[in-house]
């Protein structure tokens, strides 16, 4: 039977299809939490301070407290909002991050099911597609919020969008060249002999520095700049609507983290037995999250006009000649 | 007033470009009912930033008009805190002022000690002990320190560099410690009084002091390593908010602003008050008076201060501390149960207080942010008839339009925290 939308490499029976999103959703809606802890608790020790201590041990339930008071918050909307964008527009921010964890690879085919959400060939497209989409929740979120800080960092989100994405696509297709696929579970697959990030490092750079825009951090987080912005686009968010934005932002590191993951460092690949391979997996994305936490700590925040213009002036030039030296490289040898 | 504001548009667009957007406003101000359709590029957006914001330092409200993200207009208007605490002075004791005029500048309460006093001891002809003079000095360029480690942490973190601030509060909290272990407080300390100061320094204080001068001087190496080279924090603040040494002297700014720009005016070299003359240190200027020379001046003058604390500390003349003239200065506690004129001195000063001859004096000081000038009126009553400070953040204030119109809105917000206002100090 032909496919409906788009053809798979592997298929599991439906039920396991079920259970396995259940799991990836689970697994990955719990380390949100403590990817938000962690956050705290390790800007907290890089400025010499405590970080949350008070809520359980350690502060452990912090994120859970945070939760529950932003639950009990009245849904506010202000007068001037446009009701129903104002509404969809962080369930768009967060549908987009949540859909894309399907597409990571946690393993390979294990005991005839697949570690992964879906493995379609088209892989890499589709992050870049609910990367997009994750956009337009800021951007209607930001326009529908009817104040003037609030549109102005749509504006900035969507300029940002523009300069980044192209530099970002650019920066994996050399990695897309030497796996020969597009598929994430083929390009894991294709770093057996030797990891991306050491033939692609100009790559990853890229992708990195792009995936930091991508994800509205420090030093590129201008949508939200708070010294000019207030909080840019979710200024006139709050309650769980505001909740739902910061989650989809935490869940889009952790995406980020995990495309770097798969596509430079190996994805699953690691010493120990395969069952392991999820542990590895994960234990990368945690690294490379760990770095945009250190970032944070680290750097002060581009201009506006600067973003752009490192965007269009330096990162996609760069990215564009890598592209090309891979093509060349690749056709030689 | 109203009329003012008004009239204001309209003589302004004589000296300035026209955008279309203000001819737009100026063609719909004079005809009433007339619309102005404007291309999309040409409208301008008029942001109210404040007075509730988070990057204004206080309740300042600017009122910016944006085209795109650029600065066009600006406009900031105080006025939301004001206190009245030069209205209030007027009906206090001379020596009942010291703790209002402290909380105006509430980062220089030292320097508005030392401006107010200074005053009135010039009124009065009263002599300040050596000691004294040595003690305030000390706690003066303590001050400034953590006047300009609030200002470091606040910019830095305006320009989004957020550990910054944390190392700078940090470093900030042994210099209170200081203050609180000298004058029994953190902030508004009251430590100076007319004639000296209220107490010596406890033992232990100078060891403290040097330890304080070896924790910030590894902090500043922190600070200079995070930023002074850092790309992002280059292209953030060099050759932004640029004006020329002559325009800020026509406006009257001082301070760093003023040096960044080129200009070594520094009232501790030029005023010759207390016992800067006998210190050795220097003043820092910039070359070019962007946002990175205003940075990297008051970061040279925090080196400075620690210079001159510890010359104060080794140079400290043993002696009393306050000056010893019974109508102006509270005889010492102990006296009080021997001495019948001591009693009567006490109650006099601590009922009426001390009268002043008349006459008025300016008296100004170089505090962190430029010339802090104290002007009081004495009428011959045992109260001020007028006291007015000269803010050097109201002052310099006046220069934000020059610095930032024309840049980016993420500009406007830099070139105000490297501005460095004190909205208790411009409110008064």
């Amino acid at each position: 039977m032909t496919p409906l939308l788009a053809d798979t490499n592997f298929v599991d029976a439906t039920w396991i299809m079920v259970v396995k999103s259940l799991v990836i959703f689970i697994v990955i809606l719990s380390i949100v939490p403590v990817v938000l802890l962690a956050e705290r608790k390790l800007l907290g020790r890089f400025q010499q301070r405590y970080g949350p201590n008070r809520v359980g041990p350690y502060g452990a339930l912090q994120p859970l407290a945070d939760v529950g008071k932003l639950l009990s918050k009245q849904g506010f909307r202000p007068k001037g909002a446009v009701p129903f964008l104002y509404e969809i527009a962080p369930a768009i921010s967060i549908f987009a991050a949540v859909v894309t964890l399907a597409i990571l690879p946690f393993g390979d085919v294990q005991g005839g099911v697949g570690l992964y959400g879906i493995d379609v060939p088209i892989g890499i497209l589709y992050f870049f597609a609910f990367g997009a989409i994750g956009f337009y929740g800021l951007l209607l979120g930001g326009w529908a919020s009817g104040s003037k800080y609030s549109f102005l960092g749509a504006m900035r989100s969507a300029a940002q969008l523009i300069s980044y994405e192209i530099a970002m696509g650019l920066s994996l297709l050399g990695v897309v060249m030497m796996a020969g696929s597009l598929s994430l579970v083929d390009i894991v697959k294709a770093q057996g002999d030797i990891w991306f990030i050491v033939p692609q490092i100009v790559g990853f750079l890229i992708f990195m520095v792009a995936g930091f825009a991508e994800t509205n951090r420090v030093p590129f987080d201008l949508p939200e700049a708070d010294a000019e912005l207030v909080a840019g686009y979710s200024t006139e968010y709050g309650g769980m609507r505001f909740g739902s934005y910061f989650f989809a932002e935490y869940m889009e590191i952790l995406i980020i983290s995990g495309i770097a993951s798969t596509m430079f460092l190996g994805g699953w690949m690691g010493p120990g037995p395969p069952l392991l391979d999820p542990i590895w997996m994960l234990a990368k994305m945690l690294a490379i999250t760990f770095f945009f936490i250190w970032i944070r700590a680290t750097l002060p925040r581009f201009r506006y006009d600067q973003l752009m213009s490192f965007g269009w002036k330096i990162l996609l030039p760069i990215a564009t000649l890598n592209v090309l030296v891979t093509a060349v490289l690749v056709v030689v040898t | 007033m109203e009329a003012s504001s008004r009239s204001e548009p309209r003589d302004s667009l004589i000296d300035q470009e026209l955008t279309p957007a203000m001819l737009a406003m100026e063609i719909e101000s004079q005809l009433p009912g007339a619309t102005v359709e404007l291309e999309p590029e040409q409208e301008m957006m008029t942001v109210n930033m404040g007075p509730h914001h988070p990057a204004t330092h206080g309740v300042l409200r600017l009122v910016v008009d944006l085209e795109g993200e650029v600065v066009k207009d600006l406009k900031p208007i105080v006025g939301y805190v004001h206190t009245g605490i030069e209205k209030s002075c007027e009906s206090m004791a001379y020596w009942k002022v010291i703790p209002f005029v402290e909380r105006m500048d509430y980062l220089s309460y030292f320097f508005n000690m030392q401006a107010y006093c200074g005053a009135v001891e010039k009124l009065t002809g009263l002599e300040v002990p050596r000691r004294a003079q040595y003690l305030r000095v000390l706690h003066m360029e303590l001050n400034r320190l953590h006047s300009h480690l609030v200002w470091l942490g606040t910019t830095a973190l305006d320009i989004g560099a957020m550990s910054v601030y944390f190392y700078c509060f940090r470093d900030r909290d042994k210099v209170l410690d200081l203050f609180e272990m000298s004058a029994g407080q953190r902030m508004h300390t009251r430590y100076f009084q007319i004639g000296g100061v209220a107490e010596d320094i406890p033992t232990g204080f100078e060891r403290k002091v040097r330890e304080m001068i070896e924790t910030v001087n590894r902090g500043i190496g922190q600070y200079e390593s995070l930023l002074d080279r850092n790309e992002i924090f280059l292209i953030r603040t060099k050759n932004i908010g640029v004006v020329s040494r002559e325009r800020l002297l026509e406006l009257g700014v001082t301070g760093p602003l003023l040096r960044a720009s080129g200009d070594a005016w520094d009232l501790r070299k030029e005023a010759d008050y207390l016992v800067y003359d006998e210190l050795d240190f220097d003043v820092p200027v910039g070359t070019v008076g962007d946002g990175y020379d205003r940075y990297r001046v008051r970061l040279t003058e925090m080196r400075e201060s620690l210079k001159i604390i510890e010359q104060c500390l080794d140079g400290l003349p043993e002696g009393p501390w306050i000056a010893d003239d019974r109508k102006y200065v509270l005889p010492p506690r102990s006296e009080l149960s021997t001495s019948m004129e001591s009693l009567i001195h006490h109650f006099k000063l601590v009922t009426e207080g001390f009268r002043v001859a008349p006459g008025e004096v300016y008296n100004p000081v170089e505090s962190p942010r430029g010339e802090l000038g104290c002007f009081v009126v004495a009428d011959g009553s045992a109260k001020p008839a007028r006291v007015h400070f000269r803010e050097p953040s109201f002052v310099n204030l006046q220069a934000l339009k020059d610095m930032a119109v024309g840049e980016y809105v993420a500009d406007l917000i830099q070139t105000l925290a490297m501005l460095d206002p004190i909205l208790g100090g411009i409110d008064r």
